[in-house]
């Protein structure tokens, strides 16, 4: 770990000038992620900006009818708020599904949108990794990838992204708020939030430089069935080969996103009209184009029979 | 004490103590944090400095140059040994590869070097500035295209590489019914949660090693020839180890460095090697290819049992020995086994709980289930079949104790066994498809000398001082129990130490050998201790007794203490074995039931409920036994159904460094746990008449299960771990 300096922000806008006022500087929140991941310098930033004192700690109702949650309501809270669990079922169970009760106590709204691959030659720094050290190679490419992208990966990175709470993002649309260093503010449709890896795999949001994430809110609820299955080679503790985030309606329509595919939570709305016709017909639809490897092509069948018993188990 | 003629009755069959649920007497200083484990010794050794290790980048090849400039200007560094300043160093004997690389290089994150700093982050931060550059070489890491390359191994004593007993290719092609078929088990790793870690201090040129060690007299040994000192000069001391599977039974590069690294600081020095390279620094167990062919009669009679195993090693190293149960557990009068060995550029394989049957079991006992089907026999009933009280390959030499169908018969009742239904795919319970598997269970009992010192005080406690390590495995609380009836004293009143290479050398921790064979030198000290009492308090000592504190004859009773009213009385001695385990073959046995569940969507298998049977001698403490048991069956999940140690075959290494991607199996994945020890004492083992179980419990475990997910769904996988990927393609429609 190479050393670092530090400061704690007192509002957005100078955490957000902070960040970009120093060269290399890193907002950290809950740190589960971040520094881990500065222990083996693969992130090796010169300052640290702690927006843990900044407020964004509420869950609170919007005039639309939704739910604006705080970038810093930790998992444990959100998973457990009364509204979460009554309206958006999804949301909660993806949560639990995810690391440990350790980890979700620390982890942030958004720290854990923003982790990062669990590809191991990433955290390798011996290894040659586009995503840690640009223009060095994937040695994924070729090696163990079982844990892999299926689809909408590159020539240059294959990595996942191993959120499960932004699966449930993804399928409720959710919008993320961020404060930026000029004092402006945007909103981000969590769609838009992560990018593939093209040619630039370390870029992994269309955040800017020193954006800061200050909420993430959900629109109002949509009803229906809310089911979360995580698929994995151990009951708990263990990232997802295959995770399919459901919310289904009575008359069998609905949405879909699947996670453990694809270097960003994988949605694909066109795939959702087959809904009605089943798991094969969305499957067919949503994993068009997926390039498996050797690997990891178990995947495909994988996420098409997990998705019929998600759909099973909405049907109740 | 010399062992030679079977044990008769003794002191130990009181059973006072022994034999009763005990809990571990370290489990107070554990759970309110006061053990200290090899990092936590902050008391002794004056302001330790820190020792950060750097790992080779590539797996074959050489160190071209190392540049250290940037490292040692960084602030705080003390020193950075590497092979190029750190003297001439020797090998052990227990290690392969050496435990300091360069300028050749061995295998991927073999240490290349050490930095010291004043303090933890500041040699993790100078670590990443020592510049190595490499030219790598070409490096063999594929075992499955090593198998036709593979040599036959040296054999060592009774492991010969070859067995072959009366006509085996003829009565396997004579043979009605038969079975040929190829299992794989990959390279698994120790995975114990404390890492390798030492803090080291000399006094002039003698070293003191505070580490965590399983075989304290080996390790001493090995860090003498290493350094260059007399074996003298070393110190060991390592009285709790968070774990070590076997891990931990040498040498490794933490206490070789934390001593290059203390000489060079002039500072003691601590090293706690770094969780992601404990992967491919270290050592684990190799994988293996194994075909097994087996022909029966119609009856279910064996007639022809042929176990083959190769795995990799890097020169020097020894083969897995896969095949060792296959020539003991089923009769059959016709019968080989082979071992060859592969010539691999990955890391050191060694030793890891059970090594030879771990993976030999997941095999054999595999094939023991497929040939049952064939002969439509129940899996117990045919193992039953061919059982033998005598030594297939030398049937003149007897089992001293071997009641595996007990164990399977015991087990079968208890589990509900005849509610399975044979015929596979049958059982759905919602989204489940559920099956049953067994397994039998059996690892040997070696015997090892074990030597152990006793003190007795005027106030009437025992001191046993032993370098016996308790690798969490509970060997405090046995050894206490052992002094504690040999001496008529509650458990309060004997104090253990251990791990210490200052203490008569013991059998150590490994291959299932520790409890048995240190309770039996501790019995030897105080069979000793209880003469010299008798003698000072002028008893007759062929009648004394020793109950409640008193040692009494007649009408006469006097407080143990008393015999060290002047001076503290103190027996040293050691059990040493004779033939015994020449004449007879000396096992431990059981069996494995497994219900499992496996989603028939996605694949996932769950593992219901668990049981084993177990037969390994006198239970010297149920509840530590229990443990044991429980534990390997816990890790004989992770084998069945999660461990792997994913190797690049490009590049030579382990991939998965770390326990996030090297998974075991946590709380979630074992819902029930059962275990039933059988009545048993051995008499031929040692006085104590007990047996190894600490790695029985492992042995046939993964099997049982790869058993139930056949008997669930239908489909048989023969290669490890059984992931869902394994199964998908062929699943029922869900
Ligand atoms: C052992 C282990 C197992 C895990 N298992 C799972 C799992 O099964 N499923 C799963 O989904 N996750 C899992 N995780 C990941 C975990 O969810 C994330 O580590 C956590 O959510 C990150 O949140 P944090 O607040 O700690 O982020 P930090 O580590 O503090 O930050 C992460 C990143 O986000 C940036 N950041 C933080 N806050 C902001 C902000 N407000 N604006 C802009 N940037 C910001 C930081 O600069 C950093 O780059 C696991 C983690 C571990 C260590
Ligand atoms: S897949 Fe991506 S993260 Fe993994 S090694 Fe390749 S570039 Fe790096």
């Amino acid at each position: 770990m190479r050393s670092f300096t530090y400061e704690k922000a007192h509002s957005p806008a100078a955490a957000a000038s902070a960040a970009v006022r120093t060269s290399n500087a890193k907002f950290i929140a809950g740190g589960t992620n971040l520094l881990d991941l500065m222990k083996l310098e693969i992130e090796t930033p010169s300052h640290l900006i702690d927006v843990n004192g900044l407020g964004f700690d509420k869950i609170e109702p919007t005039p639309e009818g939704g739910l604006r949650i705080g970038a810093l309501v930790r998992n444990t809270a959100l998973a457990a708020d009364e509204r979460v669990r009554r309206d958006y079922g999804l949301l909660s169970r993806a949560l639990l599904a995810g690391a440990s009760g350790q980890l979700r106590n620390k982890a942030t709204t958004a720290g854990n949108l923003l982790q990062r691959t669990r590809c191991p030659y990433f955290y390798d720094t011996n290894q040659p990794c586009n995503k840690r050290s640009p223009g060095s190679g994937c040695a994924a490419i070729g090696g163990i990838t079982r844990q892999h992208a299926v689809i909408g990966a590159s020539d240059a990175c294959i990595a996942t992204h191993p959120s499960d709470m932004a699966i449930a993002m993804r399928a409720l649309d959710a919008t993320v708020q961020t404060a930026r260093p000029d004092g402006t503010t945007r909103n981000i449709p969590i769609a838009d939030l992560h990018r593939l890896p093209g040619n630039t795999p370390h870029l992994e949001t269309t955040l800017g430089a020193g954006e800061l994430i200050t909420s993430v809110t959900l629109p109002k609820p949509l009803g229906g069935t809310h089911v979360y299955r995580k698929v994995r080679d151990r009951a708990s503790y263990a990232f997802a080969l295959v995770s399919v985030g459901a919310i289904v309606q009575r008359d069998g329509t609905g949405r879909v996103a699947v996670g453990g595919i694809a270097h960003k939570p994988w949605r694909v709305e066109a795939a959702e009209a087959e809904m009605p016709r089943g798991a094969k017909a969305v499957a067919a639809r949503l994993l068009d184009g997926a390039k498996p490897t050797r690997d990891n092509s178990f995947k495909l069948a994988l996420v098409e029979r997990t998705l019929a018993a998600v759909l099973t188990e909405a049907k109740g | 004490m010399k062992f030679d003629t079977p044990a008769t009755t003794n002191p130990i069959d009181q059973l006072k103590i022994i034999g009763h649920a005990t809990s571990r007497i370290d489990g107070p200083l554990k759970t309110t944090g006061k053990a200290t484990y090899a990092y936590e010794w902050h008391d002794v050794g004056s302001r330790p400095a820190y020792g950060y290790i750097v790992g080779s980048a590539i797996a074959k090849g050489r160190i071209a140059s190392i540049d250290l400039s940037r490292a040692k200007a960084a602030p705080g560094v003390m020193a950075i040994v590497t092979a190029e300043n750190a003297g001439k160093l020797g090998k052990g004997n227990y290690n392969t590869a050496k435990l300091l690389g360069g300028p050749e290089i061995d295998h991927y994150h073999q240490a290349v070097a050490v930095v010291v700093a004043e303090t933890f982050e500041q040699a993790r931060a100078a670590a990443q500035l020592v510049q190595v550059s490499y030219s790598a070489a070409k490096g063999s890491f594929d075992l499955a295209a090593g198998r036709d390359g593979a040599a036959k191994p040296p054999g060592r004593g009774d492991n010969q590489p070859d067995t072959n007993v009366g006509d085996f290719p003829g009565a396997f092609a004579a043979a009605p019914v038969q079975l040929d078929a190829t299992y794989t088990t990959p390279d698994q790793a120790h995975a114990m949660m404390e890492p390798h870690a030492s803090m080291a201090a000399w006094d002039g040129d003698k070293l003191t090693l505070w580490t965590s060690n399983q075989m304290i007299a080996w390790t001493t040994g090995d860090v003498a020839k290493t350094l260059g000192l007399p074996k003298e000069n070393v110190r060991l001391i390592s009285p709790f180890i968070g774990g070590g599977f076997g891990g931990k039974l040498f040498l490794r590069s933490d206490a070789v460095l934390a001593a290059l690294g203390a000489r060079a600081a002039n500072r003691p020095v601590k090293v706690a090697m770094q969780r992601p390279l404990m992967f491919n620094n270290t050592t684990h167990r190799p994988a293996t290819i194994q075909r097994i062919r087996i022909g029966a009669n119609r009856d279910g009679k064996i007639t022809a049992i042929g176990h083959e195993s190769w795995s990799g090693n890097l020169p020097e190293g020894r083969p897995e020995t896969a095949v060792q149960q296959t020539r003991l557990l089923y009769a059959g009068e016709n019968r080989m086994t082979a071992l060859r060995l592969a010539m691999l550029d990955l890391p050191e394989g060694n030793a890891m709980r059970a090594p030879g049957e771990a993976p030999g079991m997941m095999a054999l006992e595999i094939a023991m289930d497929e040939m049952a089907e064939r002969l439509n026999l129940d899996p117990v009933e045919f193992r039953a079949r061919n059982d033998t009280q005598v030594d297939p390959e030398h049937p003149g030499r007897p089992f001293s104790r071997r009641q595996l169908v007990a164990c399977m018969k015991t087990g079968a009742e208890r589990f509900g066994w005849s509610a399975r239904n044979a015929e596979p795919g049958k059982r759905r319970e919602g989204r489940w498809l559920v099956g049953m598997g067994m397994a039998a269970a059996f690892r040997n009992n070696l015997l090892m000398k074990s030597g152990a010192r006793v003190r007795l005080d005027r106030s009437g406690t025992v001191t046993v001082e032993t370098d016996m390590t308790d690798i969490g495995t509970g060997s405090y609380t046995i050894i206490a129990q052992t002094a504690a009836e040999m001496m008529g004293l509650p458990l309060e009143k004997v104090v253990v130490r251990l791990g210490d290479s200052s203490f008569p050398v013991s059998a150590g921790s490994g291959g299932q050998f520790g409890a048995n064979n240190s309770t039996s030198g501790v019995y030897a000290a105080c069979v000793k201790l209880r003469e010299a009492v008798a003698q000072k308090l002028g008893f007759n000592s062929a009648d004394v007794a020793f109950s409640d504190g008193q040692v009494s004859s007649g009408n006469r009773s006097v407080p143990l203490g008393q015999a060290a009213s002047d001076s503290e009385l103190i027996a040293e001695d050691s059990i040493e074995y004779g033939d015994l385990a020449k004449t007879h073959q000396q096992s431990t046995f059981g069996a494995h039931f497994v219900e499992l569940g496996v989603d028939v969507a996605t694949a996932e298998i769950r593992v219901r409920r668990m049981l084993a049977v177990c037969a390994a001698g006198r239970v010297l403490n149920p509840k530590t036994a229990r443990s044991q048991v429980i534990g390997a069956m816990t890790m004989g999940v992770g084998a069945a159904l999660m461990e792997e140690l994913a190797v690049d075959k490009r590049t030579g290494f382990f991939v998965n460094h770390d326990l996030a991607g090297y998974e075991v199996p946590v709380h979630a994945d074992i819902p029930h746990q059962d275990t039933i020890f059988l009545d048993e004492t051995d008499p031929m083992s040692s006085p104590m008449k007990a047996k190894g179980i600490g790695e029985l419990g492992l042995c046939g475990v993964a099997a049982a299960l790869a058993n139930a997910i056949y008997n669930a769904t239908g489909i048989r996988v023969r290669d490890y771990p059984i992931t869902l990927d394994k199964l998908l393609h062929r699943m029922p429609d869900a």
